[in-house]
């Protein structure tokens, strides 16, 4: 059911949270009047524009920049040799840093402009800065680059194999890092008495996560005061601060970097790219404001794809069909060099989600990381758990298939019972609340799940192929408690900050260190924050985004807003009343004790006559003229909130499709999603995440994947070539949600921004896979063109080589 | 390279301005002129971010050079809203929650009036087929499909021409309009009620042209 949005105006401060109001955003953002990064004009403002690797894998002889030098409105051009000059801003390393160190890593080295070896097409050598934008990229062009070209590798296996090319003196074998997470004796114990193994292979493939605003950085050097002001398209404007400051040599305090509206993310928008410091270094240098803005073909050859796995993994079951164990190897591509949540994504975001919704009493899984020729890879929507919840949920699908069982009832006998809870997994993480049955019946319910099968055979007997396929995912978002986070190699802690300030007026200001781009935090922040104080939710203002503003924030990502940011805020807001409470029992003449705090007023216990509202609280306490002993003037308060666990979303998505085995063309039927994320600030805005998670999802199924030739040169280098899907590809959703809120957080949020993308992609292939048993398909590779469909019915054979199926016995009766 | 001078009439505006042979119209409506509410978001005329209206008609601006709209009318998202009023779209938009970071959205709504300006009561499908030069990587498109038939009920007749819901599922309040406009009866039949195919739409609707 889809929800109906409320006007704000409609709703009263009781009732704010909780409810499916309109958001503030888009006002703004409907006019035209929200202002994105390249839509930022400073006064005699110049334009960078860079000159990248035109091969997947070369070392540089030389780069001539003379020509380029002499074009219209070229201002300078700039190379690694300029970035380490005496007479050049200095100081800082210009080497991208990774933020996440595992024991095993090869950190090696990743510098912002190459010197004289190029990693991938798209690897930044030069940087050139003119009067507009069409003469810098003109000169750009104009750059010479004598390449010396070296065999590249872009597969994961293939790159760690014997024969491929050296990518990094400093990572033998192309080995980025070599992980294991379980107990591999128990493991293969289980497998020895097994009564029934099932195997898969998987490749998850990589993807580009085309958020729809390609990355742009304006910098703003004032030598005068040495500030550094700048504009980028950042997820995260605090991390960005750091990391540049110690990238270019700029003092940390000195550098503000704030995020004007920025027009999605998906994760590509967290790394540190070279781009946003080369742009801050040449407006240091030449003391002029500077922009540079992505092409679209520009963001494929540099924003970090995502996922990227070749995967074998094998599951063990006993006689009555419960899993027993679990083992998993894992290849996974991380690109040319090591960008900033890298190591994470494959490791600690991916193994710790191998058991999925079960019960799982043996896990084993092995992960080695690879550099190859393409964009180094790392986070996009999911990060890890997709390719974790895919897996599992593709072994499951088959192993059910295998041993005979309805995929439904071997799911269920196979769920983390509700009464295990917390419950503790066989890789490291303790899932907080859960009943997956009660998503699972829902979307059974939806799907009229009863009747499927019969419609289902009937269908065939008519030469149709239905299919249904499920996906119970559950992913571990909330990013993240930070003691464990260092103990699993973060260099950062991962709790996030906020500021509830109540101005003398009695309206409110709320900061918090996340940075929304599309999710509505100002909506949904303001509904938090006014409820807690009890004050208008028009009387609450929200500031993200600024690293002027904000104390040191983490940013938005890993679905951590709500249930970190979120909680943060609770957290201020609760201190704030607990000033306000003493302040009202000063000027009431009562004891704190006695302070009933409801609807924004302080009450005596008993005497509901005397009273004071929030507001007169907040003046009073900027009057000072009249306060208790040793409370200091003033109403706000700051909070850092460093949760205590992950948070658990988890879910049944489900798909019935059509498959048409003469065109390979699938079409939807249905599409169901039943997702519990906790309790929701807002209704529309979490169905609104669901729906996009999905379109994602099912972008990956379908339609998207980055391929690169064995140069590494990549092939689906623009829209034309990549496909995004469109209106008409994405089917009718229908959302429904179920409420277990976390136990972890004074919200009893979970997160939901990355659900989505993490369910769909698997309900889809099970669907399909489903469609066509009948012609022995048991597996299509994603994304599942009608060429790749066409291609596993004809063949008749499984992934697995197995048997061609005789096509006397097609259900059609031998039409083909 | 050459320089013209040429004048674009914007959102109602007059503007003179010399620009090279090779300018794009949206850059030349961004940097040059101030219209930062047309996005850019490719360079191969794919994602429809950039879409404005040139003479009535949506064409994408970045692939269409400044000179070429020497002498014509363009309206941008800017110019949707008339006298501090939202325009049926844009109000659609916010209601049905039919975008998130906004991005794709001017060029969404751009081409959703070209769409209901041709076909007052477009069906879902109708909806996402003609939105097929538009990409949106937030939405997943289901509440800007909604957004579409909210803005088309609230500018025609109020009849929807696939069988009355707003979407599949949903009966939450969206009846048909009463704006004296004829009420259609709506009833449930899957795939609509097949009352109003062809020609029978355009009996009952109010007047199928206007896109305000």
């Amino acid at each position: 059911m889809s929800i109906e949005s409320l006007d704000p105006d409609e709703v009263t401060a009781a009732d704010i949270l909780g409810s499916a109001i309109e958001r503030r955003e888009d006002p703004a953002l409907i006019t035209g009047d929200a202002e994105y990064t390249d839509d930022i004009q400073l006064a005699d403002m110049a334009h960078m524009s860079v000159v990248r690797s035109r091969y997947g894998h070369a070392r540089i002889e030389g780069v001539d920049t003379s020509e380029a030098e002499e074009m219209p409105g070229v201002i300078g051009v700039y190379t690694h040799d300029d970035l380490h000059r005496e007479d050049t801003p200095g100081g800082g390393s210009f080497e991208l840093p990774t933020g996440w160190l595992l024991p095993s890593l090869n950190n090696v080295s990743h510098p912002v402009l190459a010197k004289d070896h190029v990693r991938y097409q798209g690897d930044a050598i030069a940087v050139v800065v003119a009067e507009d934008r069409y003469q810098a990229a003109d000169a750009a062009k104009a750059v010479d680059v004598d390449y010396d070209r070296l065999d590249a590798v872009t597969n994961p296996d293939e790159a760690l194999g014997e024969e491929a090319p050296a990518l990094h003196d400093d990572a033998e074998g192309n080995v980025a890092f070599d992980w294991k997470i379980g107990d591999e004796e128990k493991t293969a114990e289980a497998f020895e008495s097994a009564a029934h193994t099932t195997s898969i292979d998987i490749t998850n493939q990589l993807v580009i996560p085309n958020a729809m605003e390609p990355r742009a950085a304006v910098a703003d050097y004032s030598p005068g005061t040495d500030e550094l002001d700048v504009f980028m398209t950042t997820q995260n404007p605090h991390l960005h601060r750091l990391l540049m400051s110690g990238v270019i040599g700029h003092p940390e305090h000195k550098l503000s970097i704030t995020a004007p509206e920025v027009g999605g993310g998906f994760g590509s928008k967290i790394h540190h790219y070279g781009d946003e410091a080369l742009v801050s270094w040449c407006s240091k240098l030449l003391e002029r404001p500077i922009k540079w803005t992505a092409t679209r073909s520009e963001t494929y050859l540099t924003d970090a794809p995502g996922r990227g796995h070749e995967t074998e993994a094998e599951i063990a079951m006993n006689d009555d069909g419960d899993v027993i164990g679990l083992r998993v190897d894992t290849r996974a591509n991380l690109g040319a060099y090591l960008s900033t949540f890298a190591p994470a994504v494959p490791t600690y975001l991916y193994g710790t989600l191998l058991s999925g919704q079960y019960d799982i009493p043996a896990i084993y899984g092995h992960v080695t990381g690879a550099f190859t020729n393409v964009p180094p890879v790392d986070a996009y929507r999911g990060a890890g758990r997709p390719e974790a919840s895919f897996l599992v949920e593709r072994l499951m699908n088959r192993a059910a298939n295998e041993i005979g069982m309805d995929p439904v009832e071997f799911r269920k006998r196979n769920f983390v019972p509700d009464d295990a809870f917390p419950y503790e997994t066989e890789v490291a993480v303790v899932y907080d609340s859960g009943e997956y049955e009660k998503p699972m019946n829902e979307a059974l319910d939806l799907l009229d799940y009863e009747n499927f099968r019969e419609r289902q055979k009937q269908a065939r007997e008519e030469g149709r192929y239905l299919g249904i396929g499920f996906s119970c995912y559950i992913e571990a978002c909330g990013l993240a408690p930070s003691e464990l986070a260092g103990q699993l190699g973060a260099q950062a802690g991962l709790w996030e900050s906020s500021v509830v300030r109540f101005h003398p007026s009695g309206t409110v200001t709320a900061y918090c260190g996340t940075s929304g781009h599309g999710q509505g935090h100002s909506t949904t922040y303001a509904q938090i924050v006014a409820n807690e104080l009890g004050v208008d939710y028009d009387d609450v203002e929200i500031v993200e985004g600024d690293t002027d503003e904000i104390p040191h924030g983490m940013g938005t990502y890993g679905s951590r807003s709500a249930a970190v940011g979120g909680s943060s805020l609770v957290m201020s807001a609760r201190k704030v009343v607990d000033k306000a409470t003493e302040i009202a029992a000063h000027q009431l003449e009562a004891d704190p004790e006695d302070i009933e705090f409801g609807d924004g007023e302080f009450t005596v216990a008993g005497a509901p006559d005397r009273g004071m509202a929030i507001q007169e609280v907040a003046t009073q306490s900027y009057l000072a003229h009249d306060m208790p002993d040793d409370t200091e003037p003033g109403l706000e308060a700051t909070s850092f909130y460093d949760p205590d666990n992950f948070v658990f979303p988890f879910g049944t998505h489900a798909a019935i499709v059509e498959v048409d085995p003469d065109t390979g063309e699938i079409s939807f039927e249905k599409y169901v999603a039943v997702d519990d994320v906790g309790n929701q600030i807002n209704p529309k805005i979490v169905e609104g995440q669901v729906h996009g998670g999905v379109a994602q999802g099912v972008g990956q199924a379908l339609y998207e994947g980055a391929e690169y030739d064995d140069n590494g040169t990549l092939l689906t280098g623009s829209m034309q070539d990549y496909a995004v899907p469109k209106a008409e590809h994405i089917p009718e959703m229908t959302t429904e949600s179920t409420v277990t809120p976390s136990p972890h957080n004074p919200l009893g949020v979970k997160g939901v921004g990355e659900a989505g993308t993490i369910a769909a992609p698997q309900a889809i292939v099970n669907a399909v896979t489903d469609a066509l048993e009948p012609f022995g398909v048991e597996s299509v590779e994603m994304p599942m063109t009608p060429e790749r469909v066409w291609k596993a019915v004809n063949e008749g054979a499984t992934a697995d080589g197995g048997e061609p199926v005789d096509e006397t016995d097609a259900a059609d009766g031998g039409d083909r | 390279m050459t320089e013209h001078d040429i004048t674009l009439t914007v959102n109602g505006t007059e503007h003179d301005l010399t620009v090279e042979a090779r300018t794009l119209l949206a850059h030349a409506l961004r940097d040059e002129l101030g219209y930062t509410g047309t996005n850019i978001g490719c360079e191969s005329s794919l994602c429809g971010a950039c879409t404005v209206e040139m003479d009535g008609e949506a064409v994408k601006s970045c692939t269409a050079l400044a000179v070429q709209a020497d002498g014509t009318e363009i309206t941008t998202v800017e110019g949707l809203a008339e006298g501090g009023e939202m325009h049926a779209i844009q109000r659609a938009f916010q209601e049905e929650h039919g975008l998130q970071c906004g991005y794709c959205t001017p060029g969404m709504m751009m081409t959703s009036v070209e769409i209901l300006k041709e076909n007052p009561n477009p069906t879902r499908e109708e909806i996402r087929e003609g939105l097929e030069g538009n990409l949106c990587r937030c939405t997943g498109y289901q509440n800007i499909v909604n957004a579409v038939q909210n803005a088309a009920e609230s500018m025609g007749s109020g009849a929807v021409a696939d069988g009355g819901t707003r979407e599949e599922g949903n009966t939450a309040g969206d009846g048909p309009a009463t704006d004296g406009g004829t009420v259609v009866d709506a009833c449930d039949a899957p795939g609509g009620c097949g009352c109003f195919d062809g020609d029978a739409v355009d009996d009952v609707a109010d007047d199928g042209g206007d896109s305000r």
